[in-house]
């Protein structure tokens, strides 16, 4: 496949390089927010829209850098981008859903501080994408961390009714069952093949 | 901690050591590990990752505590920020100077830095109400604890992913290398594993502790 097209860009971001299981991008949430698959599942959207807005901001804003020639402003201006497009996702979610507003609590404002956000932004410079391309691995970046988020949570809600050795009860036992995981999501690896 | 209103501390030796590991940002508190499973596929990796780290934590740890009287509250997270990136930029170029293979092996996580939790955890918890020189020491202490658990996962997974230490060849040829141990889920594991370790010994302490003077004390 074309390194380049859009499909395998999608495919690339969501499974084979997935954020969270291949590339350690997102791990606070990935194990803080894992313990409901409810909450999973909105902690994910809302990083994925996060993701959307910065990605497309962080395209314009690159633009713009390097129109100016001032591209060593470019950490400080990313971080700044995201830092409101959290600000604009939680005035959104505190409005229409004041439930789930709640129930994410700390992890919505940390959003800003989510390494996956900031690592969309500073791949897809370096990739150097157009327009297009980035709408698709953001769109890629997010599904694959809901994805990941998804699966971690149906796993440590069964985990619950286990019983686990007192030693390993934890984050010990979320870092094996992630380490799992991820060893399940090499297995994508192969998907497009020819990508170094 | 108790830092209820803006008491300063003295300067103890708790203040560097607690960082090591009573308080280790790794492998107690669980922060910043997104570098922490990236980067230590190496021992060279893990090394420089932890002394840029390390840097950008005594910087704007300082910096904040200089200006901590100047900054605004509502505004202080974003400040912060700013400060952080500030430093950051200025690693991420100086070891583009330095080694650019260093920094190809790095890539972007030499600029994540900037997400860190451990540094902006250190800015707003500590640094924003202490002294500078107490903020310095105790960015130091947390500094080199975050380095040595880099080292930590860094040696693990070379030595039984590759055979080798920064390079060199320790176990003889015949060694099969654990390839998986270099690869993501070899991240996980190694962590998860010095985690069960650390746990396995606290608990030993305790039960010892307890055994000795049938009293448990739990710590704050």
């Amino acid at each position: 496949m074309d390194p380049d097209s859009l499909t395998f860009i999608f495919i690339n971001a969501a499974l084979s390089n997935n954020f969270v299981l291949a590339l350690f991008l997102g791990l606070c949430p990935f194990l803080g927010v894992s313990a409901k698959k409810e909450t999973a599942c909105n902690m994910g959207l809302a990083t994925m829209f996060v993701m959307l807005v910065s990605s497309i901001s962080a395209f314009s804003i690159n633009w713009l850098l390097i129109e100016f020639n001032i591209q060593f402003l470019r950490l400080i201006c990313y971080i700044a981008v995201i830092a409101s497009a959290v600000q604009l996702v939680e005035m959104v979610v505190k409005k229409f859903s004041p439930t789930l507003f709640r129930a994410l609590g700390i992890f919505l404002p940390l959003i800003t501080t989510n390494c996956a956000i900031l690592g969309l932004a500073l791949f897809q410079t370096f990739r150097e994408y157009n327009f297009l391309q980035c709408l698709a691995f953001s769109l890629g970046a997010g599904v694959g961390f809901t994805l990941a988020l998804l699966l971690m949570a149906g796993l440590r809600e069964k985990l619950e009714l286990a019983r686990v050795p007192t030693v390993s009860q934890g984050a010990t036992m979320s870092l094996m069952l992630a380490g799992l995981l991820s060893l399940a999501f090499m297995g994508f690896a192969g998907l497009g093949s020819g990508h170094g | 901690m108790t830092t209820l209103t803006n008491q300063e501390e003295t300067i103890t030796l708790d203040t560097f050591t607690r960082g090591l590991w009573k308080e280790n940002p790794v492998f107690v508190m669980l922060l910043g590990l997104c570098p922490v499973l990236a980067v230590t596929n190496t021992t060279m990796n893990a090394i420089a990752m932890g002394l840029a780290t390390l840097f950008v934590l005594v910087a704007s740890s300082t910096l904040v505590s200089l200006l901590r009287k100047l900054i605004p509250k509502q505004v202080r997270i974003a400040s912060y920020i700013i400060i952080i990136a500030t430093f950051v930029t200025m690693v991420d170029y100086l070891i583009q100077s330095i080694s650019l293979d260093l920094y190809n092996a790095l890539g972007a996580f030499i600029q994540l830095i900037v997400v860190n939790c451990v540094i902006l955890g250190r800015a707003e918890a500590y640094a924003s109400k202490q002294k500078v020189s107490t903020a310095i020491i105790n960015a130091l202490g947390m500094g080199v604890g975050f380095t040595i658990a880099l080292l930590c996962l860094g040696v693990t997974r070379e030595l039984l992913g590759a055979g080798t230490i920064l390079g060199f060849q320790v176990f003889s040829t015949s060694f099969e290398p654990w390839i998986v141990m270099i690869l993501p889920p070899g991240g996980f594991f190694v962590l998860g594993s010095w985690l069960l370790l650390f746990e396995y010994i606290k608990q030993r302490k305790q039960q010892t502790h307890l055994n000795v003077t049938g009293v448990v004390e739990h710590g704050s």
